[in-house]
């Protein structure tokens, strides 16, 4: 696929095109560019070392929103086993923002759910950008019992702007069917490991989020709030946006610091989506990883664990009387 | 009476200083002009016509509770600023001082009828009742406390949403209170959710719609994403009377709409069913233990 650079990539890239262009004009005559273009070829890796290892949360957010990211069906085709997929939430219908079944990965079972975006026009009418409708999340909640009654671990994979803003969503409860995943994910009897791939938006991302485990790929976010909606209720003004991502800590590495965050999976250099090999290894071998830690856990251990993780969040004082 | 502010005629949007003198105001509903007195004497409701105004939780507490059994919890907690959010402090004490509290929500022990409760009362006034550390771990809280003492936990809320100055730490406590609930749920005790004007986002995602009973205020506004929003992402039309309680209704999602001086006999009705009946033993309630 043919990649548009992000703004801030771009000096990358002309740099890139330049020592291209070098090569190929010297390519067809006898004059040797060798020392020339291995320096111009140092100065590019300089230049992406240091652009990648120093990224702001807003270039962060964008890789994250990459329209070349791997999603979660390109995850599965890259590093699980098989993948049956299952549909519909048994009431009103089938949600293709947010799929869901049975899944191998490293040779175990796992009930995978999460949610899809799409690639093109045609492929996010039916993904819906990701944006799950209340029956995503009824299909996501019908499929995690499945799996406690036969005693498969859960694996949530995240990844959505937010739960549809939409009057169908509004008018079949959007809002019930996230809080409802809270309270019954939290009493699930089997382990439950949810990684952030991309986009951890809102209350649409926490809707499947409620595991023992969370993990979170290098350049993903999770916020209570887009940066532009913070922008524009703080800022006034959406172009804030940048200022408003710095300000909500939503990078993995701020996330960690707050204990949300169990582990920070490294991606490639320069994104997930520049190497989805390495990027596929890295976070099939975490999953495998945190489910390998929880293995030895009782039912009542796994469903304790689980509430206590959650019950510690939030940052206040008490001061004695 | 050209000195009266002109009122928003979709209501609820009044602010104290759109009450010249602070003694009379415009009816957002009907336009009766109306006396503070007749306001504060009806709980906040327009004897005219029915139109309910904002309650302080103070008021909703007395108008709820048996005299005289009210124990609050957790008063003393202080909100942080764990993000280090410019200005957030200041805005907090802001409320805090306006208010009299220490946050968005007021939680407490008490009875109605006897019956033992846990109730937790979200104030719009302060930072729009949005829930930040502070709201989710007192609710949580008197939610465990219910738990523990069999108690019915009860919680009317009016939100907008989750503190956004908290970031990740506000989206936890919508796990962390529904978590809670899901103990109370398994121990058998009855939540009831009363939702009043207005109530959105990471509220209504979380606690606020998890009650064995819902109940709602008249006409009050309830969703999850806002009315703005929804035009904004998805260009749809909305249906008349969108996100009102009677629409949410006839939807599916409320059991039932209550005005505000039935509010406390509905509830009491409720218990009767999911409780077992209480003693009174010198004026206080106590649960008979079977
Ligand atoms: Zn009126």
């Amino acid at each position: 696929m043919k990649m548009t650079p992000l703004e801030f990539e771009k000096p990358i890239v002309e740099l890139q095109d330049q020592l291209n262009e070098l090569l190929k004009k010297s390519a067809g005559q006898n004059i040797n560019v060798d020392k020339e273009a291995a320096a111009m070829q140092q100065k590019i890796e300089k230049l992406r070392s240091k652009t990648y290892k120093n990224l702001t949360s807003w270039q962060r957010v964008q890789i994250a929103r990459h329209p070349a990211r791997p999603y979660l069906l390109d995850y599965v085709e890259a590093c699980f086993g098989e993948f049956i997929e299952l549909h519909g939430d048994r009431h009103i219908g089938d949600d293709d923002a947010m799929p869901g079944g049975l899944a191998t990965i490293g040779g175990r079972r796992v009930m995978l759910v999460g949610h899809q975006k799409g690639r093109d026009t045609k492929e996010n009418l039916k993904r819906n950008f990701g944006c799950a409708h209340p029956e995503g999340y009824r299909k996501a909640m019908r499929l995690m019992r499945m799996a406690e009654k036969f005693g498969i671990p859960i694996l949530s994979l995240i990844d959505t702007p937010g739960a549809y803003p939409g009057v169908q969503a509004e008018e079949r409860n959007i809002a019930e069917s996230i809080a409802f995943n809270l309270r019954e994910m939290m009493t699930l009897r089997v382990p439950v490991v949810a990684v952030i791939i991309g986009e951890g938006g809102s209350g649409g991302a926490l809707g499947i989020g409620v595991a023992n485990r969370v993990l979170m790929l290098e350049n993903a976010y999770y916020s209570v709030i887009s940066p532009e909606g913070c922008a524009a209720i703080l800022w006034k003004d959406r172009k804030f946006a940048p200022e408003a991502a710095e300000a909500l800590r939503l990078t993995a590495t701020d996330l960690k610091k707050f204990g949300i965050v169990d582990e920070v999976i490294a991606e490639p250099l320069d994104g997930a989506h520049k190497d989805l090999a390495v990027a596929s290894d890295n976070l099939k071998s975490a999953i495998l990883k945190h489910f390998c830690d929880l293995d030895g856990l009782t039912p009542d251990q796994i469903r304790a664990g689980r509430y206590a993780k959650f019950r510690k969040y939030g940052e206040f004082t008490e001061p004695t009387a | 009476m050209s000195f009266f502010k002109k009122l928003s005629l979709k209501g609820f949007g009044e602010k104290k200083k759109d009450m010249p003198e602070g003694q009379w105001q415009k009816c957002p509903a009907c336009e009766t002009m109306l006396h503070e007195i007749d306001l504060s004497e009806n709980l906040r409701v327009c004897p005219k016509c029915g139109h309910h105004y904002p309650l302080d939780s103070e008021e909703r507490i007395n108008s709820l509770i048996d005299e005289g059994t009210w124990q609050p919890m957790d008063s003393h907690l202080r909100t942080a600023n764990p993000l280090g959010f410019k200005a957030y402090k200041e805005k907090v004490e802001a409320s805090a001082k306006k208010t009299g509290l220490n946050e968005a929500v007021t939680t407490g022990r008490g009875s109605m009828e006897g019956y033992p409760v846990s109730l937790g009362v979200m104030d719009f006034r302060f930072q729009g009742a949005s829930m930040g550390s502070v709201v989710g771990e007192k609710l949580t809280r008197a939610i465990e406390a219910a738990t523990a003492e069999r108690r019915a936990c009860i919680i009317v809320s009016a939100s907008g949403g989750a503190r956004m100055h908290e970031g990740i730490l506000s989206l936890m406590q919508m796990a962390k209170t529904s978590g809670a609930l899901a103990m109370h749920h398994e121990a058998g005790l009855p939540f009831i959710s009363v939702l009043t004007h207005p109530t959105f986002g990471g509220t209504t995602a979380s606690f606020a719609t998890l009650g064995d009973i819902i109940l709602a205020e008249p006409k009050c506004i309830i969703g999850f994403a806002g009315p703005v929003v929804i035009r904004e992402t998805t260009h749809q039309k909305l249906p008349p009377g969108f996100q009102t309680a009677e629409f949410m209704m006839s939807h599916g999602l409320v059991d039932r709409i209550v005005k505000r001086h039935d509010l406390r006999g509905e509830i009491v009705q409720f218990l009767r069913y999911f409780m077992p009946a209480p003693t009174v033993i010198e004026g206080r309630a106590a649960t008979v233990i079977a």
